[in-house]
């Protein structure tokens, strides 16, 4: 599969790799490292269109979310998004979730690409009176990311003043004079924003390149989208959440609200026993761990690796890891990468940048 | 296109050049493009004795680890140290700067022949890239 974007991404010089069935951009000619350094000093432009888009509307839209999701929908109100897990009655993450909530009877739910059919089927299966409707191929998503992306964005949302608008916020506005709803969210660690508009308009990508020329936007890929929501701590699914991982076991209690009435998963989570916990850690040694690797202590095998890269920010060997429950951090682990063992710190948590 | 006097391939994308009896080895331009970043170097040790396509020094490049294979049997005689401090000079000059090691050679006469010239290396590249237009 293709993004409408495509044929842009190739003009570009990008690599293409496929990433669960989409023909996608790992990085552009400048390479990983400098488009991930310009999204922190300056602003990139990513294409996210293979992220599943969702609508769920109706009168029950409100309180059916609230039962499929461990986070609290309650907070919010229209206009704005929540993260949160969406997990089987066993607790297991079926998928990883932005909820953006236009009214209380109707939202967008983007999930991620590998899971889009799975939490289709699991998500129209429970919804009784709710309408569910997959409409990623008539949204496409764009990533607007860095401490410059306001500078960028303000130049083409007249009228509307972007400091109002929060994170996690969400407006419904024009750009270009294309329809869009805008929120300020994102998956790097920066500000920034996520643009949804209709596939048709792809003249927005070249627009907004020029539009952030003298702010220096540079386009980025799904290779230093990698690097740098690992850096913010930010999880994966398929490498750092999957089906047997109970968001108790990584750094998403705060996404589980257990006093909430009702939700899927929520018996199995209060009963559970935690005994494993992800955390961050550094590798000592000139080696980069990946997902997979085994974690030892004392030559015993105590968890492995979920993610692990080469921070450009940090110039250091990073990841996260399961270890047992009780470890602490600055203790020393080793990892096997490719039958060797190398020395590597657990970190006091999994965020290793935090932006000014 | 690849135009170095006196260099030989392998399939793996080493390349060697025998300077003054010793065996000059690195990673060819196509390869480190196909690596990206190169943010580390596993280098063997001076005095190491690999036989032909060994695997001999590790690469993690941001997105991968790769094992770099000595292309000639033969002894370690000096490695670029500088590379632990720099691996971007693998990116950056594959052919000069981004050297890995320098070998004494033990089996030349039977084992040089069969590595590819720049004309049957730039062919296999064409092809490897070839056959990526018409998967993609």
């Amino acid at each position: 599969m293709k993004t409408p974007f495509y044929d842009i991404h190739k003009s570009f010089g990008a690599k293409i790799v496929n990433f669960h069935g989409w023909e996608m951009p790992l990085q552009y000619s400048s390479g990983i490292i400098e488009e991930h350094m310009n999204t922190r000093t300056n602003v990139s432009l990513f294409d996210v269109s293979h992220m599943g888009r969702f609508e769920v509307k109706g009168p029950g839209a409100y309180d059916y979310l609230q039962t499929l999701v461990t986070n609290d929908i309650s907070k919010l109100n229209d206009h704005q998004a929540l993260y949160s897990p969406m997990c089987y009655d066993n607790g297991g993450i079926i998928d990883d979730l932005i909820i953006y909530m236009i009214n209380r009877e109707k939202f967008l739910v983007v999930v991620n690409a590998s899971c889009v059919e799975k939490d289709l089927e699991w998500i129209v299966k429970h919804s009784n009176s709710v309408v569910v409707e997959n409409i990623s191929d008539k949204i496409a998503l764009l990533a607007l990311q860095g401490p410059l992306s306001q500078n960028v964005l303000e130049k083409t949302v007249a009228g509307t003043n972007l400091d109002q608008l929060k994170p996690f916020d969400l407006i419904i506005t024009n750009i270009f004079g294309i329809e869009c709803m805008i929120s300020r969210t994102g998956y790097t660690g920066e500000d920034g924003f996520e643009i949804f508009f209709d596939s048709s308009k792809i003249d927005i990508w070249d627009k907004l390149i020029q539009l952030g020329s003298r702010f220096n936007i540079k386009p980025a890929g799904l290779g230093a989208r990698d690097t740098l929501r690992l850096e913010a701590g930010l999880m994966l699914y398929g490498n750092d959440l999957n089906e047997n991982i109970t968001p108790l076991e990584v750094p998403l209690r705060w996404t589980v609200k257990l006093e909430k009435k009702e939700f899927i998963g929520k018996k199995a989570l209060i009963t559970q026993q935690v005994n494993r916990k992800l955390v961050g850690f550094e590798v000592l040694e000139k080696r980069i761990a990946r997902h997979g690797n085994e974690v030892l202590l004392d030559g015993q095998k105590i968890g492995f690796v979920t993610s692990g890269s080469f921070s450009p920010t940090l110039k250091k060997s990073i990841g996260f890891c399961f270890v047992p429950i009780d470890s602490l951090p600055n203790q020393l682990i080793e990892i096997d990468i490719g039958g060797k063992l190398y020395e590597a710190k657990v970190s006091s948590s999994t965020r290793f940048y935090k932006r000014k | 296109m690849l135009m170095i006097e006196g260099i030989r391939l392998t399939k793996e994308h080493e390349w060697i050049i025998i300077k003054e009896g010793l065996a000059v080895m690195g990673i060819s331009d196509f390869a480190q493009r196909q690596l990206g970043d190169i943010v580390s170097i596993e280098l063997p040790k001076v005095g190491s004795i690999f036989r032909k396509m060994q695997a001999m020094a590790i690469i993690d490049s941001v997105k991968a680890s790769s094992d770099i294979y000595c292309a000639l049997s033969g002894e370690v005689i000096e490695v670029n140290e500088e590379l632990l401090e720099h691996p971007e000079w693998i990116n950056q000059s594959p052919y000069d700067l981004g050297w890995i090691v320098k070998l004494k050679p033990s089996n030349i006469e039977e084992e040089f022949n069969s590595l590819m010239t720049n004309e049957q290396y730039n062919e296999f590249i064409g092809e490897i890239e070839n056959k990526k237009e018409e998967e993609g």
